[in-house]
């Protein structure tokens, strides 16, 4: 979707200004947000296309105006109760909370360290056979889904070269809509700083993408 | 960070009490360990960091054989330490040289090389960033102090996907003979972001 989290190229959005250093969390708050993101990922509630997805859902003004870990926490809410693991009258604590009606896997003291240094690969063995070699020519198709998709807007359209070939990996844009993996090969595809924004620089930008975002030139 | 970016701005009241309801009703219905979590908040608090990705860019300055494994597959050489899994599933090493020199960035969420870095650091995932380094790389890293040459390619990398990227400093001058503990006090954090340098030795 052409939403307000596809921020590359914008302008006026301030300085960068980053401190000499920061904690890693801010509030205990954040701390409590952080953990729930792996316990509800190995619950198997969501996976990362629709928990990024339903952050890109959130009204505009509002993404803007809130902080990293408040994001999460409103894909939790969005995700959980679109999902029927929690009503919003449970959240509100406006009705008493009932049990769940399917056995749930639970992210248990035992399981954090395999979890944390296991990792969830988005890589598969399977997939469509990409098109391209690196040293191609391709250019990005000019998409506008109203759903997920992980072609920034900025290069749309644009003509690149394959700079790497990275494998095959599920597709954001299905997966995000409960249609599956549909694993394809993603390609680090570079274009030039003059042909995505007309500029003098000898500069570039290399971005992962689908080999369904591309066509052949 | 200014108020103005919200990047970590102080909580609203209602931000931690949505937190606190949350959390309740997931442990009331049995859906969540609340001693996993603590865990997993001291892991990533106190043990991920970025000195590992310092001990990777030392190792590769130190060893070529090494240095060599890391371009190539840079997880399987990053798991030689000991480091791997959530959010460096798969890796990328990209190297600078005097003609290219390479940011990393995601701009349409946050993602980041945890096991090598840590969790990142809120300019990071801010729009300020996200925005700006992939239409005015130059004048983002001016404001980290790095002045790259006009002729020196800036390269920008936009991890769109579940690649995730770790770049890999130049080793600086007058370090011939260093150690791997020595040379990886050079490594910062945003050395291997790419918004910085490895340390020269008077600095370390």
């Amino acid at each position: 979707m052409n939403g307000i989290h596809d921020l590359g190229g914008m302008h006026g959005l301030g300085p960068v200004a980053p401190p000499a250093s920061e904690p890693v969390f801010h509030a205990e708050w954040e701390r409590r947000v952080f953990a729930l993101f792996p316990s509800l990922f190995v619950g198997g509630y969501f996976n990362v296309d629709e928990f990024r997805h339903a952050i890109e859902r959130m009204a505009p003004s509002e993404y803007l105006e809130s902080s990293y870990y408040e994001h999460w926490l409103h894909a939790f809410e969005t995700l959980l109760v679109e999902k029927g693991v929690i009503s919003t009258e449970e959240l509100h604590g406006q009705v008493k909370p009932t049990p769940p009606t399917q056995p749930v896997t639970v992210l248990t003291p035992e399981l954090v360290q395999p979890v944390v240094l296991g990792g969830a690969s988005a890589r598969t063995t399977h997939g469509e056979p990409g098109r391209f070699q690196q040293g191609d020519q391709v250019r990005t198709r000019n998409l506008n889904p109203t759903g997920h998709t992980r072609l920034p807007r900025y290069a749309r359209g644009k003509l690149g070269t394959i700079e790497r070939v990275q494998g095959l990996f599920v597709t954001p844009d299905t997966a995000a809509h409960g249609l599956g993996e549909q694993p394809q090969q993603v390609y680090a595809v570079r274009f030039s700083a003059r042909e995505l924004w007309g500029s003098d620089s000898p500069d570039s930008i290399c971005i992962d993408l689908w080999d369904s975002y591309l066509e052949a030139v | 960070m200014t108020d103005a970016h919200h990047d970590h701005t102080e909580p609203p009241e209602d931000v931690a009490l949505r937190v606190k309801a949350l959390e309740s009703l997931l442990l009331e219905k049995g859906l969540i360990d609340p001693v996993a979590m603590d865990a997993l908040i001291d892991t990533y608090e106190h043990h991920i960091g970025p000195r590992n990705g310092a001990q990777v860019v030392a190792k590769a300055w130190a060893d070529p054989e090494y240095r060599r494994r890391l371009l190539e597959d840079a997880t399987a050489a990053i798991a030689e330490l000991g480091f791997s899994g959530v959010q460096g599933e798969d890796m990328v090493v990209v190297e600078n040289t005097p003609a290219v020199h390479n940011v990393t960035v995601c701009t349409l969420c946050s993602c980041y090389p945890w096991p090598t870095l840590g969790l990142p650091p809120a300019w990071y995932k801010s729009a300020p960033y996200r925005s700006r380094i992939v239409i005015d790389p130059r004048g983002v890293l001016a404001e980290f102090g790095l002045n790259i040459a006009a002729d020196r390619e800036v390269r920008v990398w936009d991890s769109s996907a579940e690649l995730r990227y770790l770049v890999l400093p130049e080793r600086p001058d007058g370090t011939a003979g260093w150690t791997e503990e020595q040379l990886a006090t050079l490594v910062t954090r945003d050395s291997m972001i790419g918004t910085g340098l490895a340390l020269a030795p008077a600095a370390a």
